[in-house]
């Protein structure tokens, strides 16, 4: 390039200002140039330099975007408001939202479904149902909303069965037109319980093959009626005919207290009676069609003396029952086995405010809705005992609400005939503190447990995210591979650090620091591999390793000061730790050898068996300690590298100093360098923990990846790490599951960080303190 | 009693205990690196076949008496107590029983490869010259004696199986498999490379009509222009298509029938046979040749068998190409930032605090970054730009699935710290003199940090990558989420316009680890192959370290002198 000419010419020209005007008009452009170069470069660089220090920022607070929403409340917004005028009855049995959102339906007292537009109002067709002439509606019950079946108590002792449901199809332009249509899955015909008197309560499970009803009739008869599909090899290849329906009466009349309401299970097995007081029986209905007699298993009060139950409704899967109480108070409830004894016991509490008026549950999610008489509208989940929103919507408590399918619409009749709908954006309600790190009591469990269970192939599955297995297999993890690497790290670097010959030094450092460049996966391979299947084979021999290397050291080291100085002396100080490299490598052959005879005699050649069979201990082939050691192996560097700086660069005057009052190097060792080299040494430790708390692919690889709770060293355990790496490429993008697992890795992000930075600003304490020495 | 305790006071003991944890420190390391040397380079030494009879007694009667074909693999000791509940009556007197693994191979025979057999039981052990390994693309290896070679189902060569000095039929074997692999090697390339040629242009083609479509623009002469190119295309592969039946059909030709243990006969076609050799009656530089054969192909050949024989080439392909783009990446990234931080920015309580935060990024767990990429770059990033740039392929996403370019990027901030400490360390080197001796002379900020500082600095820049390049390397649980699979069709970089296929998925040697010794369904045959693979992944990782490091005494010696 011409610039060299024009270099060496500046300071002449610098110098030469104030006499001269020497430099030409080239000259000057030139500087110029030059200068606005040199902005133009350090405007980039400070640009291309907190770019990338903002990017690096950019991990962090993208983890947080993601995981923001979690704790996010829900979105309630009015979407419409409007009257349908035209003739209906006024007391409404059930509204119903389709899937869309688009059409609602309302089944009237009269035996009329009206559907209409949710966005308008407008009604789109009436379908009355097929009521024999002469009776009435004497009672209703809904199987789920899912399903859209249910039960209609007739006042001739009657039940019919029907089902509302949408014919989907797409018209021109793939519009979506939606037809509503009642169906009778069951037959148009009825199901006769009483021949005299009106069917005054109902319940109805149903499923493709079975039906089943529990009722009431005025004069307090409780009646089951069991129907169910002939299952002959000829019906299977014809359309179901109402032939094919077999029923079977029973009755409880006698059995039960007076009945207020009544309940089916999901499994038809349970009864969960209702009696006016509050009270609920819980009957086993099985007895009552195999000739025995059913029998009430248990009863429970529902709600305290000076309250009264104004709502009940299962939850999402049929297995806990919600009740609202004239206080405010939803409780939820579902059958504990305790002792071979089945109960109904209560989990947990919501509070709607003031008395319930209606309440509603999600189908997809185990939320439920409720609103109260002052108009206030909750939502809320199980699971995870969150109250996702509670807001005053209404000015006055509404007749009746219909949530939808997703949870992501709701509509409330009030008044008369006034219906307001009400879009709900509420995409993580699984979430809260306490479903993540506390202890829940999931449905079909007996207690409160900690449980991280993240999908499963049924819809109406409870997901379990608690993080607490999963944190505590992480420690659980670093704190095996520590009790290796700690001590072995640590005194390694104070050998190497301060006694060791610096030629040796030069060796033995760069050794184990190639041990930090090992890839985890190679580790990981070793030890799920070929480690655990050994130490599975040779477990005394691990054990009585442990305990004949510190012996067998001891013993060489006082064999060798026993030694006569010439031998000795041939050593140079510095050199121990090598002349211990074929003891070790000797006695570690020899306690495995002898290991084999022992195991023979004490533990009937199989210690492995030993333990299983004889101490009760469960033995995973991949477990903690073969994690222990594979991850202690690829922290010892870490540690080691950290630790023996800190050890090796304590001023050797401090030192010398000791030597020469007379201190031993031990003793100079212990009182001198230790206690300056000891934060740095603690930080060393707590790198390597960090290093130990993030490490997936050895946990991965070498453990059996389940999330249980259990110090036992011979289980495994599954990490938070291991977790995102089995999980995230499964999940579903921005669903809860996927940013749960976001949040393992914020929660990982933030460990470690702090960790790393405490230790950090120690060690650079450290050195301050060093240099002033 | 006295010399002991005298000897306990002196504190020797625990200087010894100390030195002990250096040594196990270093036992272990080496251990394990020999570990992996010895497993890793012994599986391709052709070892020898045994032949024996087997006589495992049985509850009731005459003992089950077989023979045994194979290699010896292992062999450990077992309780009498556990092979008794695995059903096998053995005295329970003698309280332990040797047992071998014996690879039997023939798994189209025998259904799996390895079988545990009690050493006490066997018997008659020699080692016939004339037994034969067959390494097939499918079923494994085959272990037996060849019988009879046959061309187009006439015999062509006999041999007899129980004579170890007649070759006849080896030897028209040996030809025939020369010809049947030239073959093999043609149609890989007219499958590979000119049909998939075709398939590629065909696809582009189909993406080049959607655009149109997309755009409106999608007038006569275009589709037409289209639908002939295609036409000759199809043409292209209909020929193709017969030359790849016709060289089927040639291949297919000969087949060898091989008796095997117990005197099984079954025929194989030559096709199958990727090698085949006599280990037996091999001398030791023939053996040699194998074995560089063998280690040849496992780094030049593709996998076969779901990854558990044949080579890794992919791997390590997709690996370099990886690590090479993240390079690209990270370098002057790393280092601008490295300048800054060292030149510009004020010295200060946030200069320190940044560079605190930065050395401790490098402590972040490398599966968070694996996270960050996953949603940042390729549900993010990748979406927006398929949206942009890609709207004819979509719903199949271009750039919004793990990818080549994303696994690089996410790499890149993962060992961007690195860079950066260390082109820092280089920066704090460089004696203040120089610098104010530059620009006393009068060159502006720029030219001394471009013309001085940065040249001296660059060995620390160098191990700075290096060091980069070495942990990208070995690492694997980031890359699990953002682009390494298991098995990837074609390499990312191929004959194919535009050549570097950004978007593409790749194989990782690490994964390659994690995914054949632990996802495959055949993980004891697969186990040698994954020790060489760590083996290899170990040797590179280590060498880079060890460059790295003497790039930096290097460097160091040149300051020291710079110093005086």
């Amino acid at each position: 390039m011409n610039e060299q000419p024009n270099l060496s010419n500046t300071p002449v020209a610098d110098t030469a200002a104030g006499a001269v005007f020497a430099a030409s008009a080239a000259t000057l452009s030139r500087r110029k140039f030059r200068h606005l170069k040199d902005k133009i470069a350090g405007v980039s660089i400070a640009i291309g330099g907190l770019g990338v220090i903002a990017a690096v920022l950019l991990i962090f607070l993208y983890l947080v975007y993601e995981v923001m929403p979690l704790f996010r409340s829900a979105l309630v917004q009015e979407v419409s408001e409007f009257r349908i005028d035209s003739p209906h009855s006024d007391e409404v049995l059930h509204l119903a939202l389709e899937e869309r959102l688009e059409v609602a339906m309302r089944l009237g007292a009269d035996g009329e479904a009206m559907y209409f537009d949710t966005a308008n109002g407008d009604v789109i067709s009436r379908i009355p149902l097929a009521i024999p002439l002469g009776s009435s509606i004497s009672s209703f019950a809904l199987d789920t909303d899912v399903s859209g079946i249910f039960a209609l108590g007739l006042s001739d002792g009657h039940v019919l069965i029907a089902q509302y449901d949408y014919d989907i199809s797409f018209g021109e332009n793939n519009a979506r037109q939606v037809t509503p249509v009642i169906r009778y899955p069951f037959g148009e015909d009825s199901f006769e319980l009483y021949s005299d008197e009106p069917v005054s309560k109902l319940s109805v499970r149903s499923s493709s093959s079975e039906l089943m009803l529990a009722a009431s009739s005025g004069s307090g008869q409780v009646s089951l009626l069991r129907a169910r599909r002939e299952t002959s090899l000829l019906s299977a290849f014809n359309a179901p005919s109402e032939s094919a329906w077999q029923t079977e009466l029973a009755t409880l009349t006698g059995v039960l207290p007076p009945v207020d309401q009544l309940y089916l299970d999901v499994d038809r097995r349970w009864l969960f009676a209702i009696g006016t007081s509050g009270r609920l029986s819980l009957v086993d209905v099985r007895p009552a069609f195999s000739g025995g007699v059913a029998v009430i298993e248990n009863e429970v009060a529902l709600v305290g003396s000076n309250r009264r139950i104004t709502e009940v409704s299962f939850l999402l899967g049929g297995i806990s029952l919600l009740v609202g109480d004239s206080a405010g108070t939803v409780s939820q409830w579902f059958l504990v086995r305790r002792d071979g004894e089945f109960g109904i016991e209560k989990v947990r509490e919501f509070d709607a405010g003031s008395s319930v008026v209606a309440m509603s549950p999600e189908q997809r999610r185990k939320n439920f809705i409720t609103a109260n008489d002052q108009g206030y509208i909750g939502i809320y989940n199980t699971t995870a005992h969150r109250e996702v929103v509670y807001r005053k919507l209404l000015d006055s408590a509404p007749k009746t609400l219909a949530m939808s399918a997703r949870g992501d619409g709701v509509l409330f009749e009030h008044g008369d005939g006034e219906f307001s709908f009400w879009s709900v954006l509420n995409r993580h309600p699984e979430v809260s503190w306490e479903a993540l790190w506390k202890e829940v009591w999931y449905e079909n469990y007996q207690e409160p447990e900690y449980i991280w269970q993240s999908s499963a192939a049924n819809n109406d599955f409870e997901p379990k995210y608690s993080l607490a297995p999963l944190a505590f297999g992480t420690l659980k993890a670093a704190f095996y591979a520590m009790l290796l690497a700690a001590p072995l790290a640590v005194c390694g670097a104070i050998f190497t650090g301060y006694f060791m010959a610096g030629k040796m030094r030069r060796n033995v450092k760069p050794l184990i620091e190639l041990m930090e460049a090992l890839p985890t996966v190679v580790l990981g391979f070793l030890a799920g591999l070929w480690l655990a299947p050994f130490l599975e084979n040779n477990l005394l021999g691990v054990f009585s390793l442990l305990v004949v290397t510190p012996l067998s050291i001891l013993l060489a080291a006082f064999i060798w000061t026993r030694l006569p100085e010439s031998i000795r002396y041939y050593v140079p100080d510095g050199w121990e730790a090598a002349l211990l490299i074929p003891v070790i490598v000797i006695m570690g052959y020899v306690s495995f050898v002898i290991a084999g005879p022992i195991e023979m005699v004490f533990f009937g050649g199989d210690m492995r068996s030993y333990i299983t069979n004889d101490l009760g201990i469960t033995y995973d082939q991949r477990n903690a300690m073969v994690v222990g050691f594979a991850m202690g192996f690829a922290v010892i560097p870490t540690i080691f590298s950290i630790a023996e700086d800190a050890v090796f660069t304590v001023p050797k005057q401090l030192t010398y100093g000791s030597l020469a009052l007379g201190a031993t190097p031990w003793q100079t060792l212990r009182r001198v360098v230790l206690p300056t080299a000891s934060p740095g040494i603690f930080s060393a430790l707590m790198i390597g923990m960090g290093r130990a708390v993030g490490e997936t692919m050895i946990v991965l690889m070498a453990t059996g990846n389940t999330p249980i709770m259990d110090i036992n060293i011979f289980e495994g355990m599954r990490t938070l790490a291991a977790n995102i790496a089995v999980e995230v490429p499964e999940s579903e993008v921005d669903s809860t599951h996927y940013r749960i697992l976001f949040l393992a890795a914020l929660v990982l992000f933030m460990f470690t960080f702090v960790v790393n930075t405490l230790a950090e600003i120690i060690r650079q304490r450290l050195r301050r303190k060093y240099s002033t020495i | 009693m006295s010399t002991f305790k005298k000897f306990f006071d002196s504190g020797t003991p625990w200087i010894w205990i100390n030195a002990g944890a250096v040594a196990i420190s270093v036992i272990m390391t080496v251990g394990l690196l020999l570990l992996l040397a010895f497993n890793g380079l012994s599986h391709f030494w052709p070892k020898d076949i045994m032949f024996a009879n087997y006589a495992q007694p049985v509850n009731e009667g005459e003992p089950l008496r077989r023979e045994i074909v194979g290699e010896r693999v292992d062999r450990e000791h077992v309780s009498a107590e556990r092979i008794i509940s695995s059903g096998i009556p053995v005295s329970a007197s003698t309280p332990l029983y040797e047992r071998e693994l014996i690879k039997i191979g023939n798994r189209d025979l025998n259904g799996s490869d390895f079988t545990w057999l009690l050493t006490d039981y066997l018997s008659d052990i020699s080692f016939p010259a004339n037994l034969t390994t067959f390494e097939r693309r499918e079923w494994g290896n085959f272990y037996g004696y060849v019988q009879e070679v046959r061309e187009a189902g006439s015999t062509v060569a006999q041999s007899d199986p129980l004579n170890p000095n007649d070759t006849r039929a080896w030897e028209a074997l040996e030809q025939r498999i020369e010809r049947a692999l030239s073959i093999h090697e043609q149609i890989e390339d007219l499958e590979k490379d000119e049909i998939g040629e075709v398939n590629y242009a065909l696809e582009r083609l189909r993406l080049e009509r959607r655009g149109l479509e997309l755009r409106g623009t999608d007038t006569p002469e275009r589709t037409g222009a289209i639908d002939a190119e295609e036409a000759s295309w199809e043409a292209n592969y209909e020929v193709l298509q017969a030359r790849l039946a016709q060289l089927y059909e040639q291949i297919d030709r000969d087949t060898v029938v091989m008796s095997a243990m117990n005197a099984e006969v079954t025929e194989i076609s030559i096709s199958e046979i990727v090698r085949a050799f006599q280990p037996n009656g091999m001398h030791i530089g023939n053996k040699l040749v194998v074995y560089g054969q063998k280690l040849w192909e496992f780094l030049s050949d593709d996998p076969r068998e779901a990854n558990t024989e044949g080579g890794i080439f992919p791997a390590i392909f997709g690996t370099v190409t990886m690590v090479l783009l993240m390079s690209v990446f990270v370098s002057p990234f790393g280092v601008v930032a490295a300048v800054y931080l060292r030149e510009y920015a004020r010295q200060g309580f946030i200069t320190r605090t940044i560079r605190i935060a930065v050395n401790n990024l490098a402590g972040v767990p490398s599966i968070v970054y694996g996270v960050f990429g996953l949603g940042f770059f390729i549900y993010f990033l990748g979406s927006e730009v398929d949206q942009a740039f890609y709207p004819e392929a979509l719903p199949a996403p271009t750039f919004g699935t793990p990818g080549m370019l994303w696994a690089s990027l996410t790499l890149a901030l993962l060992t961007v710290p690195v860079v950066i400490v260390s082109t820092e360390e280089g920066l704090a080197r460089i004696p203040r003199s120089l610098r104010e001796g530059s620009l006393a002379l009068g060159a502006t900020k720029f030219e001394t940090l471009w013309r001085v500082v940065l040249p001296m600095a660059s060995p620390a820049m160098m191990t700075g990558l290096i060091l980069a390049v070495a942990r990208a390397a070995g690492e694997v649980a980031p890359l699990m989420l953002v682009g390494v699979v298991k098995l990837a069709p074609a390499l990312p970089v191929n004959g194919n316009y535009p050549y570097f296929h950004l978007d593409q998925k790749f194989m990782h040697l690490g994964f390659h680890i994690y995914d054949v010794g632990f996802q495959s369904p055949n993980v004891e045959a697969a186990r040698p192959l994954v020790f060489a693979t760590a083996l290899l992944l170990v040797v590179v990782i280590a060498l880079l370290n060890q460059l790295a490091v003497s790039i930096r005494n290097r460097l160091r010696e040149k300051y020291k002198q710079l110093d005086m």
